[in-house]
């Protein structure tokens, strides 16, 4: 079952220039995103998923600038787009869904507006007609309801608010959403309703989805794939029912020891992971992981290791994995 | 009025809500007033009985607008009620003068969730920590800074004497909500309510503090009101817990009664929707129509019959009471039996 491949992201760096010097949020970090896939990407604050994510539209503000790398979007680098083609890009080809949508939403617009905006900056011949006729399919489509079209932010719940931003990223047909922790401020009930809609939507749209959170139950609610990351470097994608049953990575494991789980059929003690993450400005050398790592090795403190395929589809940055790899290449 | 007061008395109560209600008039304009005439009311807490037993882990959850943290802030006093009576260790707080509240309240202390917006930025974290004894304990100053040093190392700061002398900037988050439980616990209260207190703490974060939090609730007799959003954090701290749904209880039982065999429809649809790490554990159950209505004007009968997939005639008129329908476990539902 030989995916394609929507985007391929290849030793892509963000780094953030500081008074106290030079942050690496994000350090060298390649890996695919297929058509149609959920991609869950994970980590604990300041791993760089977030700035991850806005790099993929070249979102990164100085004092912030990607340091390296391509971003290969459907055969084309788009690190090489001018600005009038990387606009035009943003919202027709790859759209962002945020966390908060009462910031992200124009609070003196109305939700069809919103929509017609949307549609009239990228397809500016279009009648406004056509584009209030194609505004209404999406509100039907994602369920928010005629009457609200007519709505202000300010008069809809947070649900319905996510609802229109996710409407927004998808009226231009693009191929990828971007969802940074698209549903975090909402409640429980209000967030499995979204989750089940953009279910539905990759499965109607055939869209690809990433899934940027620090909710790890989640991804594995929805997410095809998983991918870990763990101060700005990706530690571990692979398939989400393969990562779960036996993650390989010792921060992987870490973490998905310590997550809550409402069942009471599970271990009743969770792990906890030593130490906090580190700071960035001055990050551990080798493996960024090793102080709290229970599996660390001499060598782990020296030399970074590579991210290395363990599996077809499933790669791992660790040492661990490594280690033989190493031993029958010097041989 | 509901069926957990009539519980046998000769339990220690440390903590009893007795009906308690929390309206909040909306603010309206002058012309409003003269014109309509009429001030509406938020109802965020609309009768409600809680009984917390000395030493208990007693966890409040629902969603946003439920009414948990203004339960909350009733029970130790920070919000006067509407209409019920709050009770402390055998004390009416309505009884108590302004000066009397406010040295009871060494025995009930606060943890909120963002320690950053708890701790004052321009104080080192020990003369924080230090602030509870200087008001309630002033004679004993000679000793204040070994009892900072010392509920530092319990909460795991240590060295503490490193700790003390730094800003709240210059630590991480987990180790910031460190601070505001040694801030909470250096008067030596006997209730500490703790209003999602490890909401903003990563994973791998987060099962430190609650651990941490396990044991210091039993080092110093501690008795948790613990609120919460989140279902399976409660899990690992509560022993009881009161489902909450627009100011009224919906469940009280132990969580493990509540979490295997829910009895309220908006408990198991609460339980539902949260997700389990487990991919091969998806949720096939369908989500309740509809959100939550406006608070101002509940529903009738019963808040959720709206959205419940059991509701019918009964249920849209007459409002159900908290029935205890197995030994300690407490369901305000017409229908309980039958799902």
């Amino acid at each position: 079952m030989e995916k394609e491949k929507l985007v391929k992201i290849r030793d892509l760096s963000v780094s953030y220039q500081t008074r106290i010097g030079t942050v690496s949020a994000v350090d060298h970090v390649s890996f695919d995103i297929y058509k149609g896939e959920i991609l869950g990407l994970v980590g604990e604050s300041g791993c760089g998923k977030s700035t991850f994510g806005k790099a993929l539209l070249r979102m990164i503000d100085p004092p912030g600038e990607i340091s390296s790398g391509e971003i290969i979007f459907n055969g084309e680098n788009i690190m090489e787009y001018d600005y009038d083609r990387l606009r035009d890009f943003r919202g027709r080809r790859a759209s962002m869904i945020f966390q908060d949508p009462m910031t992200s939403l124009n609070p003196v617009q109305r939700v069809d507006e919103h929509l017609i905006e949307t549609i009239q900056v990228h397809e500016p011949r279009t009648k406004q007609n056509l584009a209030l006729q194609r505004s209404k399919v999406m509100i039907e489509r994602l369920g928010i309801g005629m009457e609200r079209l007519l709505s202000y932010p300010h008069q809809l719940s947070g649900g319905m608010r996510q609802r229109v931003m996710t409407g927004i990223g998808l009226i231009l047909n693009a191929d990828l959403i971007i969802a940074d922790e698209a549903t975090t401020s909402l409640d429980v009930i209000v967030e499995a309703k979204l989750a089940d809609q953009l279910r539905e939507i990759r499965n109607d749209f055939g869209v690809s989805l990433l899934l940027i959170t620090h909710n790890i139950a989640l991804v594995a609610e929805m997410a095809d794939r998983i991918a870990v990351m763990y101060a700005g470097h990706l530690v571990e994608i692979g398939d989400i029912y393969k990562v779960f049953e036996k993650p390989k990575h010792p921060y992987t494991q870490g973490l998905l020891a310590s997550v809550p789980n409402i069942r009471f059929d599970t271990k009743e003690q969770l792990y906890k992971m030593p130490g906090e993450p580190p700071n960035l400005t001055h990050p551990p050398l080798g493996c960024r992981f090793h102080p709290r790592c229970p599996h660390a090795l001499p060598i782990c403190s020296q030399r970074e290791p590579s991210l290395l395929e363990i599996e077809a589809g499933w790669s791992v940055q660790c040492w661990l994995y490594q280690k033989q790899s190493n031993e029958e290449r010097s041989d | 009025m509901s069926g957990m007061d009539d519980r046998k008395t000769n339990e220690d109560f440390i903590l009893e809500l007795q009906n308690i209600k929390k309206y909040f008039p909306i603010q309206k304009t002058l012309l409003d007033q003269i014109f309509v005439g009429r001030i509406d009311y938020v109802r965020a807490v609309d009768d409600i009985s809680i009984n917390v037993r000395r030493g208990e882990a007693f966890g409040l959850a629902g969603e946003s607008g439920s009414g948990k943290t203004t339960i909350g802030r009733l029970s130790i006093g920070l919000e006067e009620l509407t209409e019920g009576k709050v009770i402390f260790n055998g004390t009416d707080l309505a009884s108590l003068k302004k000066e009397e509240l406010r040295k009871l309240r060494q025995k009930m202390q606060v943890i909120f969730q963002d320690p950053m917006a708890s701790l004052n930025p321009r104080m080192t974290l020990g003369t924080s920590v230090m602030q509870g004894l200087l008001i309630h304990y002033p004679e004993k100053a000679d000793q204040h800074r070994d009892m900072v040093v010392s509920i530092f190392e319990k909460v795991g700061l240590t060295p503490a004497n490193f700790y003390i002398n730094k800003y709240p900037h210059q630590i991480s988050g987990g180790q910031r909500q460190r601070v505001v439980i040694a801030r909470a616990l250096i008067t030596r209260p006997d209730l500490v309510l703790a209003d999602e207190p490890v909401a903003m703490a990563d994973v791998s974060v987060r099962a430190l503090l609650l651990d941490l939090m396990v044991q210091l609730k039993k080092e110093f007799n501690l008795t948790y009101l613990f609120i919460t959003h989140d279902l399976a954090t409660a899990k690992y701290i509560c022993d009881r817990i009161g489902i909450l749904y627009l100011g009224k209880l919906a469940e009280v039982a132990t969580v493990q009664e509540v979490y295997q065999k829910p009895m309220h429809p908006y408990t198991k649809a609460l339980l539902a929707a949260v997700p389990v790490p487990n991919p091969r554990k998806r949720r096939t159950e369908p989500m309740p129509e509809g959100e939550i209505p406006n608070p101002i004007n509940p529903p009738s009968g019963c808040r959720f019959h709206p959205r419940c997939p059991l509701a019918s005639e009964e249920c849209s008129m007459i409002e159900p009471k908290l029935e205890e329908l197995e030994p300690g476990h407490f369901v305000a539902c017409h229908h309980a039996q039958l799902g």
